[in-house]
């Protein structure tokens, strides 16, 4: 099935005529016809536009004029703005919402010939670790669609699992890339943050946001981030330096590599049967010639309140231009202007953003900012520090992604507290700016678990190649949900 | 018992920058409403600042004018609340890091005295958009275009003590910023705003409590403004009443004050580093080349126009009030080899800055350019034309009828200086008037005055005097 294949492989295909764009991309949308109303993995599928653009990408890989990625549709993530297309961010604030451009990744990937299916379902602005907070209704796990798909990118791993898009887009900002891929057995990788911009993606924590591709494999997300990376002079926090080739290294041996493992990551809240998957993970790798060596992370315990800090103090502005004047929801007959924006807002947002933006105000208000948002960023230079140390020692990191397998919906959205630990081991990720991947690595209660790969800044290309090493002695990232098969 | 007056001035100085500080749209004054406003300034989702380089540049001209200190290492802030011309409900300003710190500037009050009034910084923001009453009847609508122009608020220390030295800090200030060239200056437009906060207090006291007078276009209002405030504080005390700290709007047509906003409505504006942009840094070399290209300031520029020149200080602060005032006086007497400094100075500060005051016009707007009016004054020079022939070439110069040689030609004007025809003129002038000849013979020398002007007008202006004056008093001994 064509679904089946890697990017590679696709690739090749669709050049030597096997098939063709079009006929790829709607294989896709069947697929999505048929299995997304029961999912809810995407917010808006756009058919016409999907084969519209695959027509094209046919003409150019006739006319011999195609890049790797040409004819291989893809999904964004609703955060994405896309011109033409709405783009929600999940939210009631921009059910309405068209915006008259394209995000630099949309742009990246559209000049690549990338037909594109859909936006995915996501937390409401990026705000959760299930995806349940959105407004067009929770995504399923397509490994138990009783349990959650993680989140806040939940749409976009639950459509690569499934089976109904090739290849995804997402973005992190505590985690809401690596968390999801985790969930539901995929491959994601957050870059080093300033590698690929930001421009045209709906900000939550700018300091934090980071796009990145989610796919079935290493090798599948070294090929879309070469095409999602690079400097952008729109986005004044993109890095100015040239853009590697990711799949450069990875068919790189790992003989010699040195494996951190903090042991503060195996501690208590850690589920077992997670805990013995990255650690049988972990001695796959050791097994292919890698060293493990012990690392201390003393200041773990830091990163999530850092960070719950920190990002909804730039949430709380970030989300201010949502005030029902320009664009986005307007309360209906307002009374006057502070009618209209405490309504506006009131009814816009959900339950979760306005929390965050309420804590976000509170923190930078006068006489709590020493206290809060300057304390949170020492913290989050002590975070970053550990890692910085940490790196003298070992090439990489390696331990769980989330504490447990994916929770079942419900379960943890009236414990805001429990969610947000939920995302301990990724959020410190963010808070120091590094790159890290997670890979899938085996099950635990039936549901999958990823192995947290994380690297010193700019080193996606081995991040990549250790993943795809590992995957070429596993295969945990080629399964998918009987149903789904 | 006296009361002592305290003022400091926040003025905003919309930078001369092509584009928004950080979007690439027009700055350009007075477009159809929202037509130079891009989605970065509307702040659509997902849009992002870039910072547009050439503020930098204009902010260390400023600081260094200043003798200020300049901020190396400066950074943008976020300053957040709510308001329709505010689209992404924070202002981005700089709050603890200005680019330009603690400087002075020296101001000269009307009867001669100085006094040094301290700048307490100078910090870079982006301008808000303006609200639009009346388009659609019954409706607030909201213009963009202005959101994301370049300012610079430039904060004074509370110094002034009057709204004299109050208008002549604000002045100075308006002066420095234009010769920089780093802000047009023009108050009716927006593009130079001063806000004033105004206290009074008992000699040795504490500070009172200020009152903020907001969106003055004027320096006749501003002082009028400023006088009147500290008139109703002084009377609300004296009556037992207190100040309390808010902003009042200057009403000119009944010239009151009154109340826009008191404290109780301030914001806690919330402000944070703005995680969309770096810090902006500065280094030494960047300021020596911002200081190579410092142009003359206008206080060395007048002292030395009085050295240089031999003007007088009141010629010489004319000529230098505008940055291109003083290039086209130094241009023309240049183009006139300094031939006679004096004449060129009374022409630029007579009739030239007549006609332009009198058709509104700036410097570089004027019809007569430097090298036009150095070829009029050339013939005054050389006697072609009369100082009274001039006027007329002028204003036919400034109608666009050509140059001045042109005009004298076309118009016959050319001076009469031929002795002969002088002479004939003279005869005819005196054989015409003998009892006037009888009454100057008798003593009344002033007689003399009327056969010039007689000569004069019988010669269509074009004689000249200077000789006719000599032919007279030798014909009439």
């Amino acid at each position: 099935m064509m679904h089946n294949l890697t990017i590679k492989q696709m690739s090749e295909k669709l050049r030597a005529g096997e098939f063709t764009s079009v006929q790829l991309t709607q294989h896709y949308l069947d697929r999505i016809d048929k299995f997304d109303a029961e999912l809810n993995a995407y917010i808006t599928v756009t058919p016409e536009l999907a084969i519209s653009m695959a027509e094209e990408a046919d003409k150019r890989i006739a006319a011999g004029d195609a890049e790797l990625l040409t004819g291989i549709p893809v999904a964004h993530k609703d955060i994405f703005c896309t011109d033409g297309v709405k783009t929600s961010c999940a939210s009631k604030m921009l059910d309405n919402f068209i915006a008259p451009y394209d995000a630099n990744v949309v742009t990246l990937l559209k000049k690549m010939g990338m037909p594109i299916l859909g936006k995915t379902n996501m937390d409401e602005f990026a705000m959760g670790s299930s995806s349940e907070s959105s407004y067009y209704g929770a995504t399923k796990n397509p490994w138990d669609h009783k349990a959650v798909p993680g989140g806040s990118s939940g749409g976009a791993a639950a459509v690569i699992a499934a089976g109904l898009a090739p290849m995804a887009t997402g973005t992190d900002t505590g985690g809401s890339i690596r968390q999801p891929a985790s969930f539901c057995g995929i491959t994601g990788i957050k870059p080093t943050y300033g590698a690929v911009s930001r421009f045209g993606i709906i900000a939550y924590a700018s300091s934090f946001d980071q796009a990145g591709p989610m796919t079935r494999s290493a090798e599948d997300s070294a090929w879309m981030l070469n095409a999602m990376a690079g400097f952008d002079e729109r986005d004044s926090t993109s890095l100015e330096r040239e853009t590697p080739d990711y799949t450069i290294e990875l068919e790189r041996s790992l003989k010699g590599l040195k494996i951190g493992v903090p042991a503060e990551y195996f501690g208590e809240g850690l589920d077992s049967e997670v805990s013995d998957v990255v650690k049988a993970a972990i001695a796959e790798i050791e097994a292919l010639g890698a060293e493990v060596v012990e690392v201390h992370l003393p200041n773990k315990d830091l990163a999530v309140p850092s960070y719950y800090v920190l990002a909804p103090a730039e949430a709380s502005a970030n989300l201010s231009r949502f005030d029902g004047m320009r664009f986005g929801y307007r309360c209906e007959k307002p009374n006057d202007l502070e009618d209209l924006y405490k309504r506006s807002r009131s009814e816009g947002f959900g339950e979760e953003v306005k929390r965050r933006i309420m804590v976000g105000a509170y923190a930078l208000s006068a006489g709590y900012y020493d206290a809060y948002y300057l304390k949170a960023q020492k913290l989050r230079r002590m975070v970053r520090d550990d890692f910085i140390k940490a790196f003298n020692e070992c090439d990489v990191i390696m331990g769980p992604v989330a504490p447990t397998p994916a929770f079942n919906i419900g379960e943890k959205s009236d414990d805001q507290v429990s969610m947000y630990l939920s995302d301990l081991y990724t959020i410190p990720v963010n808070l120091a700016g590094l790159p890290a991947l997670s890979v899938p690595a085996g099950f635990a209660q039936d549901r999958p678990v990823g192995l947290h790969i994380v690297g010193p800044y700019f080193s996606e290309a081995k991040l990549l190649n250790i993943g795809h090493q590992f995957q070429q002695v596993t295969d945990w990232h080629t399964k998918m949900p009987a149903q789904y098969q | 018992m006296s009361w002592e007056v305290v003022i400091g001035l926040e003025i905003h100085a919309q930078l001369t920058t092509k584009s928004k500080i950080f979007s690439g749209a027009s700055t350009a004054y007075g477009a159809a409403p929202n037509s130079q406003a891009c989605p970065i300034d509307i702040g659509m989702p997902g849009m992002l600042p870039v910072l547009n380089q050439a503020v930098i540049g204009k902010s260390i001209l400023l600081g260094l004018a200043l003798d200020a200190e300049i901020g190396k290492r400066s950074v943008f802030d976020r300053k957040n609340y709510f308001y329709p011309d505010l689209p992404k409900g924070y202002q981005t300003t700089q709050f603890e890091f200005p680019i330009v710190g603690q400087g002075k500037m020296e101001i000269e009050l009307e009867d001669g005295t100085k006094k040094i009034i301290g700048v307490t910084r100078a910090h870079l923001e982006e301008d808000a958009g303006k609200s639009v009453h009346g388009l659609v009847p019954g409706q607030t609508g909201v213009d963009l275009n202005r959101a994301g122009t370049p300012l610079l608020e430039i904060v004074s220390d509370p110094d002034m003590s009057s709204a004299k030295e109050a208008v002549a800090y604000a002045k100075k200030m308006h002066e420095l910023v234009q010769y920089l060239g780093i802000c047009d200056g023009n108050m009716q437009e927006g593009s130079f705003r001063v806000d004033s906060n105004v206290s009074v207090r008992r000699p040795g006291e504490p500070l009172g409590t200020r009152a903020e007078l907001k969106n003055i276009n004027s320096f006749r209002f501003i002082e009028k403004a400023i006088e009147i405030e500290i008139e109703r504080q002084i009377e609300l005390i004296e009556s037992g009443g207190t100040v309390v700290q808010e902003t009042r709007l200057y009403d000119a047509d009944n010239d009151t004050t009154r109340s826009m906003r008191t404290k109780e409505d301030a914001n806690d504006y919330r402000y944070f580093p703005c995680p969309d942009l770096l810090p902006v840094i500065i280094t030494d070399e960047d300021i020596e080349a911002v200081r190579a290209t410092m142009p003359e300031l206008p206080d060395a520029k007048r002292a030395r126009f009085v050295s240089e020149f031999g003007l007088s200080d009141y010629d010489a602060a004319v000529l230098t009030s505008s940055r291109a005032m003083a290039e086209f006086f130094e241009q023309l007497v240049t183009l006139t080899d300094a031939k006679d400094i004096k004449l060129c100075a009374n022409w630029m500060t007579s009739g030239f800055s007549a006609a332009l005051n009198r058709d509104g016009l700036s410097v570089e707007k004027s019809p007569v350019s430097a090298k036009g009016l150095a070829g009029m004054i050339v013939r005054i020079l050389d006697n072609s034309i009369s100082g009274k022939i001039a006027k007329q070439v002028f204003d036919a110069m400034w109608k666009g009828e050509g140059t001045a040689d042109e005009i004298i030609e076309a118009k016959g004007l050319k001076q009469i200086t031929d002795t002969g025809a002088i002479e004939a003129l003279v005869d005819e002038v005196l054989a015409n008037n003998p009892s006037q000849v009888e009454a100057y013979k008798a003593g009344q020398t002033k007689m003399l005055g009327y056969f010039v002007g007689q000569i004069m007008k019988a010669s269509g202006g074009q004689a000249n005097p200077g000789q006719v004056n000599q032919m007279l008093v030798a014909k009439l001994k």
